[in-house]
Parts: C-alpha cells; structure tokens; sequence
C-alpha cells in the first residue's frame, strides 16, 4: 500500500489518476445537482412557517457547509505539505483555497436573500452569516497572502502555517460568536432553520449536499492537475498528455 | 528544560528592544498618541453625551486598543531581518521560538502595556463607570498580550512581503475577533453590574493558547522568511 | 405552473438564490478547466524551450 502512496505523490502519476478519475465526479455531481435541485424546488413539501422561501435552504446549506469543510481540507493539506514535504498536498490546498472562498460567498448571498422575506432586512449579524463572514476574511487573507510570493515553494510553506493557524481558530471564531450572539437575543429574531425538519425535506437537502460534495471534488481534480503543472520543472511526461476535457 | 543560556539570550533580547526603543522615544509614543486620537473620533462621529456613551464606551477602548496594536506589528521583525541579526538567531543554535517570544514580550511591555496603563484615562472620558475599570485593564492586558503573540505570527509570516503592513492586519484582525469579543463584552457585563467572569476566562484561555502555540508558528514562519 | 414559477410568493428570492447558485456552480467549473489549460500550455512553453536551449 505504501508503495501505491509513493507512486501517488509523484506528479505524473497523480496528474493521470486525476484526468481518469475527474469525469466521473463531474457526471456524478452534475446528476445528483439537478436531481436535488428538482426534489428540492418541486417535489418537496412547502414548510409550515416559511411556505416556498424555505426552498433557499436547499442552495444555502450545501455551499455553508463546503465553505467549511473545504477550510478543513484545506488546512490539513497545508499540514500534511509542510510536515512531509508533499509537493502535491501543498497543491491540493492552493487548489481548495479559491473554490472554499467561493462557496462562503455564496452562502452569505443566499443567507442573505433567504434572510430578507425571513427577517425583514439583508442582513442581521446572526451567529451563522457572522461566522461565514469571518470565514471569508480568512480566505481571502489566504489567498491575498499567498499572492504576495513570487516563489510557489516559499508561499506552499508560509502559507501552510497561516492555514493551520486558521483552523485552529475557526472552532475557536464560531463559539465567540455564538456566544456573542446569545448574550443580547432580540425577541423579533427568529432562529434560523433547524428545528425539526421532516424527511421528505431532508432527503432533497442531502442529494445536493451530496452533489455539491462531488462537485468540489470534480474541481479539485481539475485546479490540481494546473497546479502540479505549475510546481513541475522538467516534465517530459507532459507529451502524452491531451489537452481538454 | 530552559538553559542559563537561553534565559540570558531572552532577557538580553528584551533588554536590546527596549533599549533601541528607549533611543527612538518618538516610535513608541506614536501607537500611544494614536490610541487616544481614535477614540478621540468616536465621541465627534457619534454624540458628546456621556451617558449614550457609555454604553458604547467598551466596545471603543477595545477597539482603539486593537488598531493601536496593530501599528508597530510590522517593525517586529523586519529591523532585526534586514540588518541580518535574525539570520543569526536563526542559525545561532538557540530555539528560536523562545528568542522571538521574548521579542513579543518586549513588544508588549513597549505598545500593549502603555495602553492599558492609559485606558483608565479614556474610560472616563466616554463614560465607564469606574466599577468596571478593573475588569477593562484586566481584559485590556490579557487582550494586548494575546494580540502581540498573534501580530507576532502575522509579522513572521509578512516579514518578506515588501510593505506588507495592510496585509499583516487583514490576517491577524480577523483572528484577534474573538478577543475582541471576549474582553469588550466582559467589559460591558461589568458596566451593567453583571459577572465578567466568563469572557475573561475564555480570554486567559486565548491568551495561553497563543502563548504555547504562537512561538512555534513564528519560528518556523521566520525560517521561511529569512531564506533567500 | 405558474403557481410553481411564483413560489407562494416568494419567487424574487428563491430563483435568484438558485440562480445565483448556478452561476458560480458553472464559473467555478469554467475556471478550472481554464487554469489546467493554461497551466498546461505554460508548462508545455518551458518545456520545448528547455529542450531548445539544451541543444
């Protein structure tokens, strides 16, 4: 098995796996998308309360949760890079990094146009979009960060520490603002989403996190094959390569 | 586990800091002149009556605090970088991480204690009542110090970005948000005449998180920004 | 369906939540397939002019 690893880490062999394995995630994600996506706006029952507007959950929550995992994945990458020295985890999480920022800001847009009908203005600073709203200034001070490098290994190393000094603060972020927010609990907020939701909600709402899980992946393949391009010097390998797809 | 040797290098260190900034007075007064222009600006934004102050008044002298801080984060390093001292501390064979907390150290005693020694000043100037003077140094003291270690990480990691003070602060201010949080909402129960206790444990607790694991992000941090 | 499209009356914020969705969904997926292209044609560029300047 772990002459199978090694064999991973090298950049050819990576880059071939990730070109036969990426379709498939692509088709996967693509059919349980649109299939979620129609459960979720057609088929499933209009809540009690919030009537058809609770239909936003079904693009909110998939891409608050990604936003989240994809710091994860991100960071233990950046770990795992700085530790052992595997060039293709410092890749993985420069590839993660642009795609997780993506899916925070589009959690806070659909938290807010959710927030709107729900709560009467744009914007309220709730535990949830007060969280994803820091969440995206580590992102984005990640990606500003790694920017500033001119060399790819140096700003692989340096930017891992900032990751990993960020993931530990995440946990440490959700529960002050947690906290914060329940100190002073106006009676006009309602809370948002999460009490009990019945099934023929919630299988919808797992089909899209499903797909949105896959579809992170999909992209995964693809950033990262650019970016083991972008770390190789001499690659010979790279004739047998095709171009598209 | 800590040498005589090491403990003399810290100290002397400290000693160095505080000595080339005892020469250049003028740097140090700068972040505390600014403190009190900031909050200088929020009673002229907003309204001269103390009362409606004070309930804002907390939330003020924090944030002055943290902006204050942030000012001389990126001098930390970058002196002892460019003159080649820190190549030295680097490969001088002493752990590195210690060497750079008393740096850190000396950071505070220099900026982050000078602004706690100043808040009760301020705070009478927008309104605190003086029952919760106490818990606003303690949380100020515990915050400035938890902030210079985590400036002290953002400036060992921004040491080779040419101007990268901006930069420093859009990294290390959204981490500090929950040290903001913690302190100037405990301040804030106290002016209220409730318990303060809370946030200020979950405060210490940040602060000795940052103490043990900072050192170890910006020593390996500065071993990145000072290979060329 | 216009009952449907309306979405009890909350149609001018369920479809530009979806759509909004879509978009970045479909940005995302371009731009990757974008930098691999890109980073391929780079790399190919310091390849055949590594080759050139070995002969």
């Amino acid at each position: 098995m772990w002459t199978w690893l090694h064999k991973l880490a090298s950049p050819p062999h990576a880059f071939r796996l990730l070109d036969r394995m990426a379709p498939w995630f692509g088709v996967a994600a693509c059919a349980l998308i649109l299939i979620g996506a129609y459960w979720g706006l057609v088929e499933a029952p209009a809540d009690y309360q919030q009537g058809d507007g609770f239909r936003i959950l079904y693009v909110h929550a998939p891409a608050a949760w990604l936003s989240l995992s994809i710091y994860v994945v991100m960071a233990a990458a950046a770990a795992i890079g700085l530790i052992w020295r595997i060039k293709l985890a410092h890749a993985a999480a420069a590839a993660s990094a642009p795609v997780g920022a993506a899916f925070t800001f589009l959690a806070l847009a659909t938290g807010s146009i959710w927030g709107k009908p729900m709560w009467g203005t744009w914007w309220v600073w709730d535990a949830r979009l007060t969280s994803e709203l820091i969440l995206l200034f580590l992102y984005l001070g990640y990606l500003a960060f790694r920017a500033s490098f001119d060399d790819v290994q140096r700003a692989d190393r340096a930017s891992a520490i900032l990751a990993i000094v960020g993931v530990i603060n995440v946990p440490i972020i959700h529960y002050s603002v947690e906290w914060w927010t329940t100190l002073h609990q106006p009676a006009s907020v309602t809370r948002f989403a999460k009490p009990t939701i019945a099934l023929s909600m919630l299988i919808p709402l797992f089909i899209m996190l499903a797909g949105y899980q896959l579809y992170f992946v999909w992209v995964l393949c693809r950033r990262l094959q650019g970016e083991i391009l972008r770390r190789e010097r001499s690659a010979t390998w790279l004739t047998s390569v095709e171009g598209a797809a | 586990m800590m040498t005589n040797d090491l403990g003399r290098a810290m100290l002397l260190a400290v000693q160095r800091d505080l000595t080339l900034a005892w020469r250049r007075w003028d740097d140090v007064a700068q972040p505390i002149l600014f403190y009190v222009v900031v909050t200088t600006l929020f009673p002229l934004a907003t309204t001269p009556d103390l009362a409606q102050l004070r309930s804002i008044a907390a939330g003020i002298v924090w944030v002055a605090a943290l902006l204050a801080s942030m000012l001389t984060l990126e001098a930390l390093f970058r002196t002892d970088v460019d003159d080649g001292s820190m190549e030295q501390w680097v490969l001088s064979g002493q752990p590195l991480g210690w060497l750079l907390l008393a740096k850190v150290a000396a950071h505070w005693l220099l900026t982050g204690l000078p602004l706690v020694l100043l808040s009760p000043l301020l705070a009478a100037a927008l309104g605190l009542p003086r029952e919760a003077w106490g818990t606003m140094l303690l949380s100020l003291a515990l915050g400035t110090a938890a902030l210079s270690q985590l400036g002290g990480i953002g400036a060992a990691l921004t040491v080779s970005v040419r101007r990268g003070n901006v930069l420093l602060s859009l990294l290390v201010l959204p981490l500090a948000m929950p040290l903001l949080i913690f302190g100037a909402r405990a301040v804030g129960l106290a002016v209220d005449g409730l318990s303060p206790a809370g946030p200020l444990e979950l405060l210490a607790a940040i602060f000795f998180l940052t103490l043990s694991l900072g050192p170890l992000a910006m020593a390996a941090a500065i071993r990145i920004g000072v290979e060329s | 369906m216009r009952e449907f499209l309306a979405m009890g009356g909350y149609a001018a914020y369920v479809w530009p939540a979806f759509a909004l969705s879509a978009a970045v969904l479909v940005y995302n997926a371009w731009a990757a397939r974008r930098f691999r292209a890109r980073e391929l044609a780079a790399a190919r560029r310091r390849m055949t002019s590594n080759a050139r300047n070995e002969r």
